[in-house]
């Protein structure tokens, strides 16, 4: 019978490691965020290179760094916090920019920022702010320009709050005049304070669910990623989009290579050619989060290029770019938030 | 020979339910530098309000189910034979699409400006209301309630209500039921003496199957409860999934919700005992 068992267990072993056993230099693991890229790239790679691109998608930052502890991945892009987190952890490969000449058209100004302040570990791929997406049906004008608006008891029930305790406590604390990387638990407790004081006046505290309770009308006003903002724009114009007088977080995505990475020559092709003109024009066409390509910009009409949705203008207003956090403040994030949610 | 059949089944077991459960145990006992520690278990008492909220709606929406599961089990045990495949056919067709989906067809079903609200419009409900009582809002709030929430629950668990009193119903002998009729119990005493606690069996694991899922549920409060209240199986998704990270915590807090889970069925099975000779399905 034992003998059964351990047929049995060789047979599972060889299923789980099947993949492995695949000529591994032509093969490429990409993770990335959800609808973020133009699929049609990843079959133009494919074809340049003869490389098979196995791309898989995650949803939040945590997510992507619970995956990486167990599995191999060629290339990432986390958000900036994430990163900072990843290099601290000693969880990156330094890039070699001999071999990604693309980098030179990634505009300066959101390059050496503090996650990455030697720019050795990632390559830029998007950027934006989060403001607020508005219904200009239903809100004043004139109740619009701070982040006050989520807390405007006129707008009782029609508003949302972000269902993420960075996100949300972050722009809390913009709004108190707080930095958004603070550690001091008086200045978080005060957010989360907000926060709950808020809670009367939202409908809901949620993520996706925004993307569809705007344009439906279901709620009025929003904290939302600029990017986002574009899609829900397109799908209901009667929604606006503004940066709160106070600032707001910057945010910028970039693509990295693990340390544990199999494919990193692959890899490497792969960043240099989504840093390609043409593949970051049809990217910026295909996501609608803001470019930080050069060539990008420049190639598009004046008008897109000073429309606040598309490219804001990072130095009429206040930003703050997420730093990964101690792991005590980690934990005090979450106490807060089981406590505002309960 | 037979005996070896069970073995691939065995191995399933070891791999997919005791090991994990024997890591839920070991990560709830260690901290993040793997050493033993009790310390994950101090931050329950303050997680008692999401527990308790868990278990009361998971409590009416087992109740409701029961009082809607039931008398459907018993009308479709009374059917004739073609009836009835057609019944469970019905019953199960939902089940054959996602979860997810089924839920997210309720979202728009029951939004302020949902199918729901557009119907009441239609129909003049909310400006009678308005007009007759000064009613305030311009839609019937439904969506980001409790009641949304318990309502979801119900809708995607009733099935397992349903079909395990209904196996029991028609294993039921007819001829105890002719007996007790025979000897002048009137209807309601026949159900009462006769069917009903026959059917126990049935009953309770019909209540076991829809408890365990309502009280250990998440999405669903996300979708229908507005987000604004954590259920425990939001809680455990936020150690998980959410910026602290924090295994070690979710599997202390999946620890305690598993043994009073255990607690509940094995208080239920004390109800059980003596009486369950063909008990429905087995968990």
């Amino acid at each position: 019978m034992k003998r059964n068992v351990c047929l049995f267990c060789m047979v599972l072993c060889c299923l789980l490691s099947g993949c492995e056993t695949n000529n591994r230099a032509a093969v490429l693991n990409v993770y990335n965020w959800g609808e973020y890229i133009d699929t049609d790239l990843i079959k133009q790679f494919e074809q340049q290179t003869g490389i098979d691109v196995v791309y898989n998608t995650f949803d939040s930052n945590e997510n992507l760094y619970s995956r990486i502890q167990t599995t191999s991945y060629d290339v990432i892009i986390p958000s900036d916090y994430a990163i900072s987190r990843f290099i601290k952890e000693g969880m990156l490969r330094p890039l070699n920019y001999e071999n990604i000449p693309n980098m030179a058209y990634i505009d300066a100004q959101y390059t050496h920022l503090a996650f990455d302040s030697e720019q050795k570990y990632s390559v830029p791929y998007t950027w934006g702010v989060v403001g607020i997406v508005y219904n200009s049906k239903y809100v004043d004008e004139a109740d619009i320009g701070s982040w006050d608006l989520l807390w405007n008891p006129k707008y009782k029930n029609r508003t949302a709050m972000f269902n993420n305790s960075r996100d949300a406590l972050g722009l809390a604390l913009m709004y108190l005049g707080y930095s958004q990387n603070t550690t001091d638990r008086d200045a978080l407790r005060q957010a989360a304070d907000l926060i709950k004081a808020g809670k009367p006046i939202y409908q809901g505290i949620w993520m996706d669910q925004i993307l569809e309770k705007l344009p439906s009308e279901e709620i009025v006003a929003a904290p939302y990623y600029n990017g986002d903002a574009v899609t829900m724009i397109d799908e209901n114009d009667d929604l606006r989009f503004y940066v709160p007088q106070e600032g707001t977080n910057l945010f910028v995505d970039a693509m990295c290579i693990p340390k544990n990475a199999k494919n990193v020559e692959g890899a490497e092709k792969f960043i240099n050619f989504l840093c390609s003109t043409e593949a970051a024009m049809a990217n910026w066409e295909y996501v609608g989060y803001s470019s930080p390509h050069t060539g990008v910009y420049e190639q598009l009409d004046a008008e897109i290029q000073q429309d606040p949705l598309y490219f804001p203008d990072v130095s009429t207003f206040k930003t703050e770019v997420f730093q990964s956090l101690p792991e005590e403040t980690n934990q005090y994030y979450n106490d807060l938030w089981v406590d505002i949610l309960t | 020979m037979k005996k070896s059949f069970a073995y691939p089944y065995g191995v399933w077991m070891v791999i997919f339910i005791l090991a994990p459960i024997l890591l839920v145990g070991v990560y709830a006992f260690t901290s993040g530098d793997g050493h033993f520690t009790l310390h994950n278990f101090t931050y329950l008492p303050g997680y008692l309000p999401v527990f308790g909220r868990s278990f009361w709606l998971a409590l009416i929406s087992t109740a409701v189910c029961l009082l809607l599961g039931y008398p459907m089990a018993y009308i479709m045990s009374q059917l004739s034979a073609s009836r009835q495949s057609l019944c469970m056919m019905l019953i199960m067709l939902p089940m054959w699409m996602n979860f997810l989906l089924r839920t997210y067809a309720w979202m728009s079903i029951l939004e302020n400006n949902g199918f729901l609200n557009q119907f009441f419009r239609q129909i003049g409900l909310i400006s009678f209301l308005q007009t007759q009582f000064a009613y305030p809002l311009d839609y019937i709030p439904l969506i980001n309630t409790s009641g949304a929430v318990v309502l979801g629950m119900v809708y995607n668990f009733l099935p397992f209500m349903v079909l395990p009193i209904y196996t029991v119903l028609i294993k039921l002998d007819s001829k105890l039921i002719e007996a007790a009729q025979d000897l002048g119990a009137p209807t309601h005493l026949v159900f009462r003496r006769v069917i009903f606690p026959l059917s126990l069996p049935g009953v309770i694991s019909g209540i076991t199957m829809v408890f365990v899922p309502s009280v250990s549920t998440f999405v669903i409060s996300q979708m229908l409860g507005s987000g604004k209240y954590l259920l425990v199986g939001d809680l455990i998704d936020l150690q998980f999934m959410g910026g602290a990270y924090n295994p070690h915590l979710g599997s202390a807090i999946a620890l305690v919700m598993m043994l009073l889970i255990f607690l509940c069925m094995w208080v239920m099975n004390k109800f059980d005992d003596g009486t369950s000779e063909q008990g429905g399905l087995m968990l």
